[in-house]
């Protein structure tokens, strides 16, 4: 009888130990293919870091990986100097954040309008949005380039100037862009918040409207107030969207001075010219130091709000 | 009572006054609504007409030209261009073979990010990364880097940079496994494809970040009560993830292939092609041309994707 009983616990052991074998093999491959993953990711950026920070010493020694043996900052110093760092990216980061701040008031108001109201032409005008998602910007980009050449608003500006203007190279077409909602990847912002503002429920804006509460009164203080996760995730997005977009920099001819990334592209040649430093492997180094400078801030914002973002994105109305 | 009766009554009291609430949402839409017409209605109109005709610059007044020639430029593109069509099919293929992979790599990222383990934050940071390292002009200057120091003394930190790009550093030759597993009777085909797959681990790994992020968001979405069911019910692991993660996803795998296909439509070399063309040669015409077609062909792809999997996903109410 004792024996049976032995066995079966033996038995039920075996299964426990087993279990633990098993589940301890899963972690194992889970870190596994975790660390791996995030190391493909991480990999350019060690190294350009690495790379950044060597001396030209350690450059030039096969043996140097990962570790240089005599790191230094003095890359950095130059490339500070000749991208005219602060500045520049000051200017961008002001361009960036009011851009953000735009995109988020006015695809938040569309999103807003199409999640609670019904008025006549819904339906058609919200797949309108739809098919601004898809239709990629470049199948317009000739004709918004033209636009912006010459541009003249249903005859106003000549009205009001005399000739049609020329906004390239300047920040105006942007700008112009997104407060109309139809800047870099407004259609997805204006689906994320109409997801989200129809899942909010009915009753908060009911309760708001016996109150006497206006729409504006409503929309402001109210449901926008309420839609944090939802702006949250899209002030992510837009912050680092923005901050990368080189196309519509390259199409309206913003200045370098603004749009910090177009630097990069010339910050080998600057370097060779003005420093006399002719050498690739060492155009590198700096352009690399270059790369991680620009991408410094956009890292720390995604840091700052990362715990907020990932939190809100599974709350925001991305999934509908 | 009377005088209750004689008092004029306002037309339709109540619905009336919702209906003018429903009417103040034009006012909420009505920015990008002119936008819409302005920057895109405009622009779809005017690349049409520019794809049929030759324009000339005009840089004395400021404007353009444009001389109606039938449907020149598109012949010109499909029987005298070397490379458009070559590039067109390239990108249509790379955009095949990419999107079910990142498909299904980012959801199996996405289980394994869902469930709790310390350090969740930080991982989840890092996979989200891809999205901000992947700025034109920077991914620009690094495959510059890639190609200048290929070879040079720092191989390996290249290497690193390059992230893959080489597979030089691979100690065993490619060859001697396909052969095995052709020896081992895999289709050529499905070889074919996963040596492909192998090969854009790294493109596909660096594509899958927003797909990530909203997997994950679906998966938390999920009620738990139904994996209590499958559980009591003696449901393996395997069968929850085919009857309950995987239909309760489904709605998600089409955003997500939706967004896979604009994005790496954006990233193509046709795009890059339209571009040249228009602000390199200066040809507008064309560059209008190979900007329709491509735009053309990528929806057709996309209702043609979406359209097959809408009818077999399971919308749960």
């Amino acid at each position: 009888m004792s024996n049976v009983k032995k066995k079966k616990m033996s038995e039920l052991d075996r299964k426990v130990a087993f279990g633990n074998l098993r589940d301890f093999a899963l972690t194992l491959g889970k870190i596994a293919i975790l660390t791996g993953v995030g190391y493909v990711i991480l990999s350019p950026l060690i190294g350009m870091f690495v790379n950044s920070i060597a001396s030209t010493k350690d450059i030039y020694n096969p043996m140097m990986f990962i570790l240089p043996a005599d790191p230094g900052l003095d890359k950095y110093r130059l490339v500070i100097e000749r991208m005219d760092y602060f500045r520049t990216i000051g200017a961008d980061l002001i361009y960036t954040i009011t851009l953000t701040l735009l995109q988020l008031l006015v695809c938040s108001m569309v999103g807003y309008g199409f999640a609670r109201f019904n008025f006549k032409g819904k339906n058609i005008l919200f797949a309108c949005v739809v098919v601004m998602i898809v239709i990629p910007p470049h199948t317009v980009m000739l004709p918004l380039y033209m636009t912006f050449k010459n541009f003249n608003l249903l005859g106003l500006v000549t009205l009001i100037h005399g000739s049609p203007v020329n906004l390239m190279s300047t920040v105006a077409p942007m700008y112009l862009m997104t407060a109309l909602g139809c800047g870099v990847r407004s259609g997805l912002y204006i689906y994320i918040f109409n997801q989200f503002f129809r899942g909010l429920p009915k009753e908060i804006e009911e309760a708001a409207f016996v109150d006497g509460a206006g729409v504006w009164y409503t929309y402001f203080r109210i449901m926008l107030v309420n839609a944090m996760p939802s702006v949250i995730t899209v002030t992510v997005f837009s912050l680092v969207w923005q901050f990368n977009d080189v196309f519509y920099a390259n199409l309206f001819l913003i200045s370098e001075n603004v749009v910090i990334s177009k630097k990069i592209s010339s910050l080998a040649g600057v370097i060779a010219n003005q420093d006399k430093i002719l050498n690739v492997t060492i155009q590198e180094q700096y352009v690399d130091a270059g790369i991680l400078l620009i991408l410094l801030p956009i890292i720390l914002l995604y840091l700052l709000l990362q715990k907020q973002f990932i939190e809100g994105a599974e709350r925001s109305g991305i999934v509908g | 009572m009377a005088e209750l009766a004689k008092r004029p009554r306002r037309p339709r009291s109540k619905s009336s006054l919702l209906q003018k609430r429903d009417r103040k949402g034009y006012l909420f839409i009505l920015p990008w609504v002119a936008g819409f017409l302005i920057f895109y209605v405009r622009s779809i109109v005017m690349t049409l007409q520019f794809s049929f005709s030759e324009l000339t610059m005009d840089a004395a007044a400021g404007g353009y030209q444009l001389r109606f020639v039938g449907p020149e430029n598109f012949l010109y593109a499909f029987r005298v261009h070397a490379s458009f069509k070559q590039i067109l099919t390239t990108s249509v293929l790379d955009m095949v073979v990419d999107v079910p992979l990142i498909i299904f790599f980012s959801l199996f990222i996405a289980m394994l990010l869902n469930k709790k383990f310390p350090g969740k934050g930080i991982v989840r940071a890092i996979f989200f990364l891809p999205v901000i390292l992947n700025s034109g002009a920077i991914t620009a200057a690094m495959d510059l880097s890639a190609t200048m120091m290929n070879g040079g003394v720092t191989s390996q930190v290249t290497e690193m940079a390059a992230a893959g790009a080489t597979t030089s550093s691979v100690a065993f030759s490619m060859d001697y496994l396909i052969d095995m597993f052709v020896s081992l009777g895999i289709p050529a085909k499905l070889l074919d494809y996963m040596v492909a797959a192998v090969d854009r681990i790294n493109d596909i790994i660096l594509a899958s970040g927003v797909q990530i992020v909203i997997f994950i968001a679906a998966l938390q979405s999920i009620p738990s009560s139904l994996y209590e069911v499958a559980r009591i019910e003696g449901a393996t692991g395997y069968e929850t993830f085919w009857k309950v993660t995987f239909p309760m996803v489904m709605p998600h795998i089409i955003t997500n292939i939706v967004y896979t296909i604009v994005d790496s439509y954006t990233e193509s070399d046709v795009v890059d092609l339209a571009y040249q063309t228009a602000f390199g040669e200066f040809n507008y015409g064309l560059s209008s041309v190979f900007s329709l077609v491509s735009t053309i062909v990528t929806c057709l792809i996309l209702v043609l994707v979406c359209g097959y999997i809408q009818k077999r996903t399971f919308y749960y109410t």
